[in-house]
């Protein structure tokens, strides 16, 4: 009983994170930086394993975050420099990076005992029984850093509001009233970094894009007030946990692989049926609007 | 031949299993290059991506309904679970207000995550035929046999000879989709038709080279070939030769090291070989805009020096002053130890002669390009100021820019436009020009 709490409030705290930077990274198009990201922390995760000589996981974090913020300014770099588009050049690194992160693992098989299935995939149903001691209780230890993410988040989302906010409409607009666009993509990138690293032993990198991105685009879908997007997005993701739970002990599968699935239902459905975007609602307006408007009905022939 | 180190052993080609392997890479590399440019072109390199991740559950549902890993079950199992990727893509994209790059990550993340939880599923449910089913994620191009690779010819063959044969629709498309929808083509079936091709290099890819590593055989190839050329027929050879010059080195690659992957190899080779591109492509590499760049620097700051001496020369009405550094320095503030630089070359190319006191003047030569400079700088002051109405004290930044770059040609023109003046917005006259006049 308590285990399917702690997971559940587990999958919330990944959840909530990744939607509050999701947001900011889907209204600057930057959606497949955050699976460039996650894939490209492998080798950092596989060298940490080597250097530290034990499955340590300050070391993978960093090992991880290092690799993370590599991939961004990689990208950056090859862009100005080296005059590749954007697309390609992500997805120039991240496979690369990716490569580097197999081959390390074939060539170490017999060192360290790393599952790169497990890195992508992630178990949260493992999660509760690792556990850290504080004041006395047994705390997951995934929940104490999850929860320490999203309080980050929280906080970054909240003091920088403003500043994150112009960023993602209208970048010339900061440009000239003196914000820094460069150093707030940065910032972004650096918590989109750190919420993937610290997500990817809960619940698995491709999961983790998934929290990233879909959640953000139902609420995207509902409403045009950033702060409503925010609060949807969460909600959104929070919904996708829980619904992930039910699913996967229904099927006895995946549990991450429930949330991504129960994820992209509910945007289906916001896609579909939101009643101020909705692609029906769409299709009914203009269904009604074509006989009633007296310049459409007689424009044609 | 046994006795034959492994590195030369590879090239003998004794072992049949060597052979497929080989030629399954160099087929998956050729197929990924020609498809993945016009990925690239059409600024879709993430497409691949997002296309082999959504193959996951297809692959699980094939094996749901059939109960077996035949290879050509599972690649119909992706080939059709990417193309509803494709599509779903494509519908978000045109019907909601999402952008493409959200729409990608979307298809990928949650057609992965539908896998991943069928994949536990199957696992669960104790088919003991599921065994190596998750070896799709990262290939396994060591196993490859006869059969993979006549399907693997077949599918690529298929995909590469329609690209010959849509060549022109395709590059329509590639450059101008807009154009193509007025010539009358429709714009979305050449998509659909584009986004199967790329499904098919993704499809057959997979289980070699596994989900990442094949949406790698799609950008990577195309993009280095992209630095070489700006023609479209180069540039599809050039990546179907740079991606089967991968498989050829991912293949022997793993030869050698047995307990290596293959596809990964093939993946860092094609990288290697695109840094290698962008660093030293002689059209857009690094190093040559760097050299050029330096180049043009360089040119400019002899440039300059001459123009000072001869600007020095002009104010003492005399045409072979001596001058020392300080006074150069004077005229046009730089760092001494540039101007020891730009004069000792200067000296070199016998443009400047040095005096015994340290003192410098110009030459015969010298002295003829600092008039031109002098001449072009006045002629675009009195161009910027009688044709663009711009005030005479904003022209002197713009022409000291110009001055370097315009040919005999523009002079010529620009001698013709302001009829032939002689006296720039300063009243200072335009030197040269009588002189030339008087010529022939």
């Amino acid at each position: 009983m308590s285990e399917t709490i702690w997971i559940i409030l587990i999958g919330s705290l990944v959840a909530s994170s990744c939607a509050l930077v999701g947001c900011f990274l889907i209204l600057r198009r930057l959606a497949m930086l955050s699976d460039a990201i996650s894939h490209a922390v492998l080798p950092g995760i596989v060298l940490a394993f080597l250097i530290s000589g034990g499955v340590g996981l300050l070391p993978a974090l960093l090992g991880a975050g290092v690799f993370g913020v590599l991939t961004v300014v990689a990208t950056d770099l090859m862009q100005r420099y080296g005059r590749v588009q954007s697309d390609a050049a992500i997805g120039v690194v991240f496979t690369v990076f990716f490569a580097l992160g197999v081959v390390l693992i074939s060539a170490l098989s017999g060192q360290v005992h790393l599952d790169a299935e497990h890195v992508l995939f992630g178990e949260i149903l493992y999660a509760p029984f690792n556990t850290w001691t504080v004041l006395g209780m047994d705390i997951p230890r995934a929940a104490i850093i999850m929860g320490g993410v999203t309080v980050l988040n929280i906080a970054f989302v909240i003091l920088c509001y403003k500043q994150l906010k112009v960023c993602a409409f209208d970048p010339q607009l900061a440009a000239s009233i003196g914000i820094s666009v460069v150093f707030w993509h940065y910032a972004l990138m650096a918590a989109v970094s750190m919420t993937t690293v610290a997500s990817f032993e809960s619940v698995g990198v491709v999961i983790v894009v998934a929290m990233l991105i879909v959640p953000a685009n139902t609420a995207y879908m509902l409403t045009d007030r950033l702060g409503w997007m925010l609060i949807l997005a969460v909600i959104a993701g929070i919904l996708s946990t829980v619904g992930g739970y039910a699913l996967a002990a229904l099927l006895d599968g995946s549990i991450a692989g429930a949330m991504a699935t129960v994820s992209g239902v509910l945007f289906a459905l916001a896609a579909l049926f939101s009643p101020t975007h909705g692609v029906l609602i769409r299709r009914r307006r203009a269904l009604r609007l074509e006989p009633s408007d007296p310049n459409i009905g007689q424009a044609g022939p | 031949m046994s006795d034959l180190p492994p590195w030369l052993a590879f090239f003998t080609f004794t072992s049949v299993n060597v052979v497929f392997v080989t030629a399954g890479c160099m087929l998956i590399g050729i197929t990924g290059g020609t498809l993945g440019s016009f990925a690239y072109l059409r600024k879709r390199s993430l497409l691949g991506d997002a296309l082999a991740h959504a193959a996951l559950p297809g692959v699980c549902v094939a094996f749901l309904l059939t109960g077996t890993k035949d290879p050509l079950v599972i690649l119909l199992g992706s080939v059709a679970a990417c193309w509803l990727g494709a599509i779903t893509i494509d519908a978000i994209t045109a019907y909601t207000r999402v952008k493409e790059d959200s729409a990608l990550g979307m298809v990928l993340s949650v057609y992965f995550g539908v896998g991943v939880l069928l994949l536990t599923y199957i696992q669960q449910s104790g088919n003991p035929n599921q065994a190596g089913l998750d070896a799709f994620l990262f290939g396994e191009a060591a196993s490859m046999v006869q059969r993979d690779v006549w399907t693997l010819a077949g599918a690529g063959g298929l995909a590469c000879f329609c690209v010959v044969l849509a060549y022109k629709e395709l590059k329509l498309l590639a450059f101008d989709p807009d154009f193509a929808h007025s010539l009358g083509f429709n714009r979305r079936l050449l998509e659909v038709f584009l986004s199967t091709l790329i499904v098919i290099a993704v499809a057959i890819g997979l289980q070699a080279v596994g989900v990442v590593l094949m949406a790698a055989m799609l950008v990577t190839p195309a993009a280095a070939a992209r630095y070489w050329t700006d023609r479209l027929g180069v540039m599809l050879l050039l990546a179907a030769g740079i991606g089967a010059a991968s498989g050829f080195m991912g293949a022997y690659a793993s030869y050698l090291a047995p307990r290596m992957p293959t596809g990964p190899w093939m993946v860092l080779a094609a990288s290697a070989l695109f840094f290698l591109s962008m660093v030293l492509s002689p059209r857009a590499g690094i190093v040559p805009r760097l050299y050029r760049h330096l180049r043009q620097r360089r040119r400019t700051a002899e440039e300059n020096v001459l123009r000072t001496l001869y600007l020095l020369d002009e104010r003492r009405h005399r045409p072979d002053g001596h001058f020392s550094l300080g006074e150069v320095i004077e005229h046009r503030p730089m760092p001494l130890g540039t101007l020891r630089r730009v004069l000792l070359r200067l000296e070199r190319n016998g443009r400047v002669r040095a005096s015994s006191v340290g003192l410098f003047t110009l030459t015969e030569s010298g002295r003829a390009r600092g008039e031109r400079l002098t001449r072009l700088h006045r002629l675009w002051e009195l161009y910027l100021t009688s044709k663009l109405d711009i005030a005479p004290d904003h022209v002197h930044d713009d022409a000291e820019e110009i001055e370097h770059i315009l040919t005999p040609e523009l002079e010529e023109r620009l001698l013709a436009a302001l009829n032939h003046p002689e006296t720039d917005p300063h009243a200072r006259v335009i030197p040269g020009l009588r002189s030339r006049s008087e010529e022939p």
